[in-house]
């Protein structure tokens, strides 16, 4: 058993900075740990947020050594100890306590899509009859954990604070994930183009980089939406066609 | 006193997993004004944990498959003490709850024919749980939350209920606090759900989360419900145990459904020498038939490793203590090995178990493709909970109802593998059906001020107490821990439970005494000393509920009593709060079974 030295953000929305915080550290253990025994041994109101310790809820984002990250999966042992390791909450978003920030425009951002709207069932007992392989692309969206590492590092919020006219990246996801569901009858594609502003995200791809469940998000979904986006309101053979029926 | 901010609602539900969420959405569909409470942000419930499946007779893999098979796999599961009528209504209408999802949005894994797939588990009988990879819980949560947030709920996230109010006999709301801010709100409501999950906390090795602090029962033995089935707790089969910092992690039950077995140091696959007679008819002779299974043949029984979890978590725990453990205090489970059978196994585990192929790789730097993980029992369910009513889901007292894993009743002495799933939909809707009824046949409610007042009192009680250097809130909670895991866990007897029960006499007296420091924005340490007085509740209850039932059944292992006895498949235990403030046992004759669903359980062998 060694000490390790940690540099933990402690604060509010006022104000705050890095404390030093020393704990036995042993094989295997995740940075969550350390901030567990922490809270337990020396800083009982430490605050963050966590749940099933596993990669699978997506409650534990924050910057470690200033990369974004789930506490739970980043093993100590990936990191330079011997430098301690600096723990600071995710910078996009309004810092609440310590480690724990704001994340409720995420909530408020995914609302606004439209939701699932399937075409009748296929079946007489409410079923439908569809494939593997027209869900594997799907099935990729929704592995989405909502950990909102995509939406800290995405320039267009965490510089430009473009909150009002972007969802985001995760949001894009979801998106996604409906426009390609092999049932769904709903089109978003208008919303996309002006309330969500799909046009902000210029493919710098930092989501994709930062994805702990390995979304190719910008690759398999931001830039397929953008090509409806650009097909349906910029392809000027469909433009004119579209002036044309119109008329009829 | 201080202010306090008033919410009406007509349907209070306490509880954002599986079950919570189901409810509200029945609810709400009624037209009324439904309030949701979530002690983490939406969609992070430990519902997203669950990986195997959802049970439901769909037949899509095996056409023999109905719900009479189903609620017989259910009861044999559970040792007969099950109540037979949610055993039933679960069986019936989980096949529709399944539907449903897929009409919100949900994206199973499909057939060749196109169909929802259907996958392998633990004690039921065909193929029979419709899953998305091993992350069907994450499926799950997010089509009800993604459905849920366009029906008009009222979401209070990160709001922790500290206590339930009551009208005369009836429910009338609840007093919660924010966890951001520490701030008070009041909630009147017509009925309230309880939806809050289960009890893991209270053992040292577990797959629960930190909400899993046994709030609900708390909250409904304090209301003067009666609890029920207390003394059993699911402790499944295989958690990682390597390295220290992930034990208890779940590994899911999957992996047997696709093929693991499961091995001692020797290589053997134990579970063959150790098949119960009433599982014999139905489990495989040899390895090859074991392989035959889980390829789909219809003629082949399943495999050993796929009996239920309570006799698998002592088969592991005997070959542990009799020598032939892995190296790290564990068994192995191997996947790897059905290479030697397939000739893209890698592909395969990769594309069947995602999650667990992740989990591995990043946590114990370990590839379930190539080597065998060591695994062990972690602390996973409890079957026990709020005692209600098998059609309305609601509990002794009025107005008062509970679903999911606080409630009880359908598993009786031990869960199947994937019956939680089904069994938040089906009584999650139930749940929200009948409060939504009850709310509307009942009316207004009033709420009394001075209770309001003095549950906010012993709320903020912590921060006039002094923060001891030596045994803190969160060093209780570990105490307590290594109590009902070392006293109460897998293996009992008499005497070490009323030392746990000593103990846990103890650790109250502490509870009680013990502080909180800092303010109240956001502070865990207060919330640990608040979430302390559930735990010790609950714990007391497991006790003292394991030492009434002299006897062995499904996941209850008394030493002193190894034997099944058939007095006691005639009872369930009841815990209840007695007038004087102590916790009172009582037992409770079992419902006489229907003919025609004797006759049912007897045909399917």
């Amino acid at each position: 058993m060694a000490k390790t030295k940690f540099k933990i953000w402690r604060g509010n929305e006022k104000g705050g900075e890095l404390e030093e915080y020393s704990t036995e550290t042993s094989e295997g253990m995740v940075v969550l740990d350390a901030v567990h025994q922490i809270q337990a041994e020396s800083a009982n109101d430490l605050a963050c947020r966590w749940n099933c310790k596993a990669g699978k809820c997506g409650s534990c984002s924050a910057e470690v050594n200033g990369m974004p990250k789930l506490m739970c999966m980043t093993r100590l042992d990936e990191l330079p100890l011997e430098e301690g390791v600096t723990i600071e909450p995710i910078k996009t978003f309004p810092i609440i306590k310590d480690l724990v920030t704001d994340i409720s425009w995420n909530y408020r951002a995914k609302q606004k899509i439209k939701p699932f709207k399937p075409r009748p069932p296929d079946n007489e007992d409410g079923s439908w009859t569809f494939y593997q392989e027209d869900i594997d692309r799907v099935q990729e969206f929704r592995k989405c954990i909502e950990c909102f590492l995509c939406q800290n590092v995405c320039h267009v919020l965490r510089e430009h604070h473009l909150e009002d006219e972007f969802i985001g990246p995760s949001a894009l996801v979801y998106t996604a994930a409906l426009e390609m569901h092999p049932l769904d009858t709903e089109d978003r594609l208008e919303d996309l183009k002006n309330a969500n502003g799909i046009g902000y995200c210029n493919i710098t791809k930092c989501c994709t980089q930062v994805c702990p469940e390995h979304i190719t998000i910008t690759d398999n979904a931001i830039i397929p939406l953008k090509e409806r986006v650009v097909d349906r309101y910029y392809d000027p053979v469909a433009r004119i066609w579209s002036k044309l029926t119109r008329r009829s | 006193m201080e202010a306090h901010e008033i919410f009406e609602h007509d349907v209070l539900i306490i509880g954002a997993g599986g079950a919570g969420l189901r409810a509200a959405i029945e609810a709400s569909s009624t037209g009324l004004k439904v309030g949701l409470v979530c002690k983490s942000m939406l969609g992070k419930a430990h519902t997203v944990m669950a990986e195997g499946g959802i049970a439901a007779a769909l037949a899509n893999v095996d056409e023999r498959d109905n719900w009479k098979v189903h609620f017989s796999d259910t009861m044999r599961g559970g040792h007969y003490i099950n109540n037979w009528r949610m055993a039933q209504i679960h069986a019936k209408e989980a096949p529709d709850r399944v539907r449903e999802l897929e009409a919100w949005g949900a994206v199973f894994d499909r057939t060749k024919d196109g169909r929802i797939l259907q996958r392998n588990f633990g004690g039921h009988k065909y193929p029979r749980l419709a899953h998305v990879g091993d992350r069907t819980g994450l499926e799950m949560i997010r089509t009800l939350q993604d459905h849920g947030i366009h029906q008009g709920i009222d979401v209070h996230m990160e709001v922790t209920v500290v206590h339930l109010l009551k009208d005369g006999d009836r429910i009338s709301g609840a007093v919660a606090y924010d966890r951001e801010r520490g701030r008070f709100r009041v909630f009147h409501a017509k009925a309230v759900v309880l939806a809050t999950g289960g009890i893991g906390r209270a053992f040292r090795i577990t797959s629960n989360s930190w909400e899993y602090t046994g709030d609900g029962h708390a909250l409904a033995y304090n209301a003067g419900a009666d609890l029920i089935d207390m003394e059993f707790i699911q402790f499944h089969p295989t958690g990682m145990i390597w390295p220290p910092s992930v034990r208890g992690i779940l590994v899911t039950e999957g992996v047997r459904g696709e093929g693991g077995i499961l091995l001692n140091n020797k290589g053997e696959r134990f579970l063959f020498g150790n098949i119960p007679d009433n599982y014999k008819a139905q489990t495989a002779a040899d390895a090859e038939e074991g392989w035959r299974y889980v390829l789909g043949d219809k003629d082949a029984h399943r495999p050993p490793e796929l009996l239920t979890r309570d006799h698998v978590a002592r088969c592991i725990v005997q070959e542990i203590k009799e020598g032939r453990g892995s190296p790290h205090g564990g068994v192995f489970l191997d996947i790897a090995w059905i290479k030697e059978k397939l000739g893209n196994a890698e592909e395969h585990i990769k594309r069947k178990l995602p999650s667990m192929y992740h989990q591995f790789k990043q946590l114990a730097g370990l590839d379930i493709t190539r080597e065998p993980m060591e695994v062990g029992p972690t602390t996973h369910y409890v079957m026990g909970g709020v005692l209600v009513e098998a059609d309305t889901q609601m509990s002794t007292v009025p107005g008062l109802f509970a679903c999911g894993e606080c409630g009880a009743g359908i598993n009786g002495a031990n869960r199947l593998g994937g019956n939680s799933l089904s069994d938040l939909l089906v009584l999650g809707q139930r749940a929200g059906q009948y409060a939504a009824k009850f709310a509307k046949d009942k009316g207004d409610t009033r709420v009394d001020e001075e209770e309001i007042d003095a549950a906010k009192r012993e709320a903020l009680a912590p921060f006039d107490r002094p923060v001891p250097d030596a045994g803190n809130a969160y060093q209780i909670q570990y105490e307590l821990q290594d109590a009902m895991q070392d006293l109460v866990g897998i293996v009992r007897n008499g005497e070490e439970m009323e030392r746990a029960l000593v103990k846990i006499g103890e650790l109250k007296e502490k509870a009680q005494k013990v502080g909180a420091v800092g303010n109240r924005e956001y502070n865990p340490g207060w919330h640990t000393v608040l979430d302390l007085g559930n735990l010790l509740t609950v714990s007391e209850a497991v006790a003292r509920s394991a030492l009434e039932r002299k006897e062995s059944r499904g996941a209850q292992f008394r030493v002193d009593y190894p034997e099944k006895s058939e007095e006691w498949g005639k009872y369930n235990v009841t815990v209840r709060r007695g007038p004087d403030g102590s916790m009172q046992i009582n037992r409770i004759p079992i419902l006489e079974m229907p003919a025609e669903l004797r006759e049912i359980i007897t045909q399917m062998g």
